[in-house]
């Protein structure tokens, strides 16, 4: 018999559902009003916004600079966190301390640091968005990867697929890229798609640092143009949706089950 | 000359010393149990065969070659694990066929031997199924048959039955027996269980605190025990502490009552020994005057094709295993005379 849902449930899901979806709704009707009359609806503000190149060229810059974090950031904590597990358990707990300080640090505070720790390094670095900003994006994306590549792990048996892998003749190499990884996967999509989201929006760092990112563009339609700011902020909520939606599809994949039998 | 060594092996971890001079040797082909208690060793033993943990001191020699710091990788050795250890992201087949792509054998060659030992394991028609649609026991039956696909020269056991429900054990010791006998490989299995270790054995290696008490065939580790460990360990035993009464004669004194023990001759009188007796050699009987040891049954244990009795001598405690229908003429509080065959008991010296 299918369980029947309380009224009280479906109330307080109603009032949450409002919480979200009244703002947006509204933003939505903002954004469709017209720049000429101020009436509804056109999709004057949405064309104006996708007709400047700016948009696409910053979307671009931002795109790239997420998808570099996450490789630099999984390149270097999957073996790390992997070795923490197999090798040194006891140091899990200094790492996961050392992961929330980027929640406790301010940005303002780290941009202004990093900008004076990398003070000296070369050009191509330290004046370039994909240089400078992607070393301040993967310290924000270390607690989200870190935390996430975690679970990950604890979820497998490690130490026996790493030596069942062994005593077949493979390499530390193979053992991570044909059997850590693969089983590790959901985890690390998770952590990607968190720092995508997270760079795709991120304003102070990428502000201070004078470079055009996406927020950027969004900062400066909204100081400039009333309506297309409300479509540009839709749209990127639009990208992160997606983003989250790309989580939700990998995350439903073949669940893996471990240690036990049917 | 021995085909797999292990020579004076030492391992500590910290203070705690996990193995304190364990020296085996095992013929090509043969089939050795290390047979023991939790934290005896025998896993860091098989551990440092596998080449996971490196010994303090001592040499692991296979075919003659020093394989002590030899890596795990290049020891060609296979290995199943207690723990379910397939891929979980591997189908069957992919997990049997992974040693053999990793050694780049040809594709054609590859599926024919995992075939072969999908079909030996008796899972023939579960190739295409992934680990979690599969139970313990098939689980561990494609570990068994990907451990043996690399041609192991050495075949490591790491009690790969203690997660499986009893049926399914006794079944698969069988199976790992025969497939172990029909290859020829040879194979060192870890475990807790003497029933397992003693019959699938050629021999059983018995551990306690890192050394080894006795090695021997299944069949001197029961019937001979030669330490007060392996008496207690393997199987029941009753242990009688005792004095040589007459080496001669062949008789100890118990508490103050005779017994007559074969084993005891050529023993000078006054030597203390522990007298060992399995419980399926005690007789029990009705009490008449001047027989030697005399009890009360205080307990009936059903096992099955025997029942246990526990016999309160008037000094220490006696277990017998009679037939069930013996057993129902011998009701708890009975008053009994407890005696067994003069050449059953063993002797240990204290």
């Amino acid at each position: 018999m299918r369980k029947r849902i309380a009224p009280s449930a479906v109330l307080w899901l109603l009032i949450g559902a409002a919480y979200f979806l009244i703002p947006l709704l509204a933003m939505l009707i903002f954004s469709l009003r017209s720049g000429t009359t101020g009436k509804c609806c056109t999709g004057s503000n949405y064309t104006e916004i996708f007709r400047d190149p700016e948009l696409w060229r910053s979307l671009k810059e931002s795109f790239i600079l997420a998808l570099e974090t996450i490789f630099v950031a999984l390149a270097l904590l999957i073996p790390t966190v992997y070795w923490v597990h197999l090798k040194l358990p006891r140091l899990r707990a200094l790492i996961g301390f050392l992961a929330l300080i980027p929640f406790v640090v301010p940005p303002i505070i780290l941009v202004v640091g990093l900008l004076d720790v990398y003070k000296g390094s070369p050009q191509w670095f330290y004046a370039q968005p994909y240089g400078f900003l992607v070393a301040a994006y993967v310290i924000l994306a270390f607690p989200y990867i870190y935390f996430s590549l975690d679970s990950g792990f604890r979820a497998i048996d490690v130490h026996t697929l790493t030596e069942a892998s062994q005593s077949l003749g493979a390499t530390w190499r193979t053992t991570l890229f044909r059997i850590i990884l693969p089983n590790v996967r959901t985890a690390a999509l998770a952590g990607a798609f968190l720092t995508l989201a997270i760079v795709m929006g991120e304003f102070t760092i990428a502000n201070l640092s004078a470079f055009h990112t996406f927020p950027i563009y969004i900062q400066y339609i909204n100081e400039t143009k009333a309506y297309p700011a409300a479509a540009v902020s839709l749209f990127s909520f639009a990208i992160t949706w997606a983003a989250m939606l790309a989580l939700l599809l990998a995350g439903r994949r073949r669940p893996l089950q471990f240690g036990g039998a049917r | 000359m021995a085909f797999v060594e292990l020579d004076n092996l030492h391992r500590a971890f910290g203070d705690v010393v996990a193995l304190d001079g364990i020296s085996i040797s095992l013929e090509e082909g043969e089939f050795l149990s290390l047979l023991g208690p939790s934290g005896c060793g025998k896993t860091t033993a098989l551990r440092l065969v596998a080449g996971f943990d490196q010994p303090n001191s001592g040499r692991i020699m296979v075919a003659g070659k020093d394989m002590t710091r030899v890596p795990p990788n290049k020891r060609d050795m296979g290995m199943v694990f207690q723990a379910y250890s397939l891929f979980p992201n591997m189908s069957a087949a992919r997990n049997v066929e992974y040693g053999l792509k990793i050694r780049g054998a040809e594709k054609e060659k590859r599926a024919a031997k995992v075939a072969e030992l999908l079909e030996l394991v008796g899972l023939g028609h579960a190739g295409d199924r992934y680990p979690h649609q599969l139970s313990g026991g098939m689980q561990q039956r494609v570990a068994l048959a990907r451990a043996l696909a690399i041609e192991p020269r050495v075949l490591l056991l790491d009690e790969p039955l203690s997660a499986l429900d009893a049926k399914v054990r006794v079944q698969l010791r069988e199976e790992i027996r025969r497939i172990q006998s029909r290859l020829g490989i040879t194979t060192i299995y870890v475990t807790h269980d003497q029933e397992e270790a003693l019959s699938i054995s050629d021999r059983v290696a018995v551990l306690s605190q890192g050394r080894i008490e006795q090695v021997g065939a299944p069949a001197e580790i029961y019937g001979s025990p030669s330490t007060p460990f392996v008496a207690e360990f393997v199987g029941t035993m009753n242990r009688l502490e005792a004095i040589v009464a007459d080496g001669q004669a062949g008789e100890v004194d118990y508490g103050g009552t005779r017994l007559a023990v074969d084993a005891v001759r050529g023993r000078s009188a006054g030597e203390r020994v522990l007298v060992l007796i399995r419980p399926e050699t005690v007789e029990l009987g009705p009490v008449e005057n001047g027989a030697a040891l005399t009890g009360e049954v205080i307990s009936h244990t059903f096992l099955g094709p025997v029942t246990r009795l526990k016999v309160a001598l008037d000094e220490g405690e006696m277990t017998a295993d009679v037939s069930a229908s013996r057993a129902e003429s011998i009701p708890v509080g009975t008053r009994v005379a407890v005696g067994f065959p003069s050449g059953s008991a063993r002797l240990l010296s204290l």
